[in-house]
């Protein structure tokens, strides 16, 4: 145990120091939601009825771009082969590492979300529901995010090649986060029924995303 | 006292050591007239007390242009004249625009909510301040990047010119995308026909801020020659040659 | 404690690199793997270290601990030196130690050995190549561990480091340590030649 705590602590460690890329994911995030308004129109009306969507979208880029050196950073320094022969299961090594990714760039698309949902005319509860949903459905694109990252590394590849393979498999969490936040709005469906899908797609990526990549990494070697 | 007497770092800093006490005092004393003469200023009567907002707001909109140009003045001194203490000028100015720009945003939001009932509203003038102040973030990010400031200080400076070019570009962009939305800017100011009650407070705020610039840019740069030093020393520390066990 | 390789073979990139490849190293032993560049040197390291998926042969390790696999007791130093320039150098040691597990030993001290204590509270980032060498050796000494993988060790090392670093193998054999180390320069200690490839 502490040694998945020595590695999430180092990876936020890294992400929030000099070259580090945690806060450039939430600007990325606020850039993509204010380039929005310029393509649609600035009427508030509209904002407002596409806001959820508009967030959801920058969320699920912004946690995607910057998984692109999850893994990477650690495979061109040799540190990969040492947690490989460490006696701490890859899996759990992977999860630990996706963990620490999603408290360092993935907590403050969540934090940031208030400020961007006033851009964008969402009322108070509007936005805590969108937020809530961020909550629980980032660390799913984080996990799953986290095998593409892990496919780049043994593929030697990474950011295009990684968002293609990864987007269509988070198209689940875009459906059932959008439809939660705007059946908080809106209605008429019940925010119940599409936000425990949502906490389940989360659970089911928090098994899945680590298994697979582990996979990844051990038969990517060379 | 010349620019060259200025370049060497030691110089500048012996020299701030000894202004930096009376510009602080002298923006307090401006801010503290300003401020007085703001709060005394008569109500607007259509906009009430909220006009007094535009104190603020106005000096803070002023200088988050305005410290771009210093920026940029800085880049050309760092990529033409290889001035020394350019890319310390660059560097230290970004944070306190961004700072400048952040406050422009937020006061010119709470100016705008009694009229527009919202906080935010995507009028031309807030539009623009809100993408420089993004390229202020991303500016940060630049140096942040990049361990090395040297190293950093070219792409940097490159990307400031790059943005002075770009910015009324983007203004003008932005008040086209508006005015095809909406005809008119809710927030309007009248330049000199403003009162006289409004105009001398403001000009007093907008010295007070631009001295408060110069005092909070000077500090940013010793912090910096100094950060720079440290960095230097430690470079040199761990290439000591260590006795050996 | 014995370690040996029997009919190894190991192809990259469709080129078969080696095979039928023997070996064997005992407790106390150092084995100096030479070769011509590309006969594979690193490449039986890493198949060792379980880096590297074995196609053919089998590596086994007699008398180590039972409960692990033969990676969990070895140490590999590579090329890269799997630190990280954003952390200090405590930081980085301190890492691996808590990560690794084991039998930590004291940070300062394995600096000490390494001499490096110098720089212990400054980023990696501003180590020379060679004091980042002695930083990755300095993780050897942080974990126990009973072999040692060792590619080119002593490359980037000047000849102070290289007797200090030949000390602290030393030190291990005689702890019953192993070591297998790929070089194409002499390792100043003692050491049986393994030579793969043919004619150097």
């Amino acid at each position: 145990m502490s040694a998945l705590g020595a590695l999430i602590r180092r990876d936020i460690r890294i992400a929030l120091r000099v070259g580090g890329g945690a806060l450039i994911g939430v600007l990325f995030f606020l850039t993509v939601v204010v380039l929005m308004p310029f393509a649609l129109g600035p009427d508030l009306a509209l904002l407002g009825r596409l806001g959820p969507a508009i967030l959801w979208l920058g969320a699920l880029l912004a946690s995607l771009l910057t998984l692109d050196r999850l893994f990477m950073a650690d495979h061109d320094d040799g540190s990969l082969d040492v947690i490989l022969m460490s006696r701490t299961p890859l899996e759990l090594a992977c999860a630990a590492k996706a963990l620490a990714h999603w408290l360092a760039a993935g907590v403050p698309l969540i934090v940031a979300t208030p400020v961007l949902g006033m851009l964008l005319n969402l009322d108070g509860a509007s936005t805590a529901a969108v937020a809530l949903t961020l909550l629980a459905g980032t660390p799913a694109l984080t996990f799953t995010g986290m095998i593409g990252a892990a496919l780049a590394v043994t593929l030697q590849r990474g950011g295009l090649l990684l968002a293609v393979l990864v987007l269509p498999l988070s198209i689940p969490v875009l459906i059932f986060g959008v439809a939660a936040s705007n059946a908080a709005i809106a209605g008429p469906l019940s925010f119940g029924t599409p936000f425990s899908i949502l906490c389940a797609l989360s659970l089911a990526s928090l098994v899945i995303g680590p298994f697979a990549a582990a996979a990844s990494l051990r038969h990517g070697l060379d | 006292m010349t620019l060259s007497d200025l370049a060497n770092p030691t110089r500048f800093l012996s020299l701030t050591t000894r202004i930096l006490p009376w510009l602080a005092g002298a923006t307090a004393i401006l801010l503290a007239i300003g401020l007085t003469q703001s709060v005394l200023a008569p109500d607007d009567y259509q906009q009430g007390a909220t006009v007094k907002i535009m104190f603020i707001h106005v000096p803070n909109a002023w200088l988050s242009m305005f410290v771009w140009g210093v920026m940029s003045i800085a880049s050309l001194g760092t990529l033409v004249w290889r001035h020394p203490l350019a890319d310390v000028a660059a560097k230290a100015a970004a944070p306190i625009g961004a700072a400048f720009t952040f406050l422009a945003l937020v006061t010119g939001s709470l100016w705008g909510r009694p009229m527009w009932g919202t906080y935010w509203e995507w009028d031309a003038r807030l539009t623009s301040v809100l993408i420089l102040f993004l390229m202020y973030l991303g500016l940060i990010a630049l140096w942040r990047a990049v361990e090395d400031p040297s190293r950093a200080a070219r792409a940097a400076a490159i990307l400031t010119l790059v943005g002075a070019i770009n910015i009324p570009i983007i203004k003008f962009s932005v008040d086209w995308w508006n005015t095809l939305h909406q005809p008119a800017s809710v927030m309007k100011m009248g330049g000199p026909s403003l009162d006289r009650a409004f105009l001398i407070p403001l000009l007093v705020m907008a010295v007070a801020f631009s001295l408060l610039f110069v005092t909070l840019h000077l500090a940013a740069m010793r912090n910096e020659i100094l950060r720079r030093r440290l960095r230097a020393l430690q470079m040199l520390q761990a290439s000591q040659r260590p006795a050996l066990p | 404690m014995r370690l040996s390789g029997r009919g190894l073979r190991c192809v990259r990139g469709g080129r078969e690199v080696f095979s039928g490849l023997e070996f064997h190293a005992a407790a106390g032993e150092a084995l100096a793997v030479v070769g011509p560049n590309g006969a594979g040197k690193t490449s039986l390291l890493r198949l060792i270290a379980g880096l590297l998926a074995m196609d053919g042969g089998s590596i086994d390790l007699d008398g180590g601990d039972a409960e692990l696999t033969l990676a969990e007791q070895a140490h590999y130093l590579g090329h890269r030196d799997a630190m990280k320039p954003a952390l200090s150098v405590t930081e980085n040691l301190t890492f691996w130690a808590e990560f690794l597990g084991g039998i930590p030993a004291d940070p300062a001290e394995c600096l000490a050995a390494v001499g490096l204590s110098h720089a212990a509270l400054l980023p990696a980032a501003y180590l020379s190549a060679g004091q980042r060498r002695r930083l990755s050796i300095a993780r050897l000494l942080a974990v126990r561990r009973p072999i040692w993988l060792l590619d080119e060790p002593t490359s980037a090392l000047d000849a102070a480091s290289q007797r200090i670093f030949a000390g602290l193998m030393t030190a291990h054999l005689a702890g019953g340590g192993l070591i297998v180390a790929a070089t194409h320069a002499p390792l100043g200690i003692p050491a049986r030649e393994l030579r793969i490839g043919g004619e150097s």
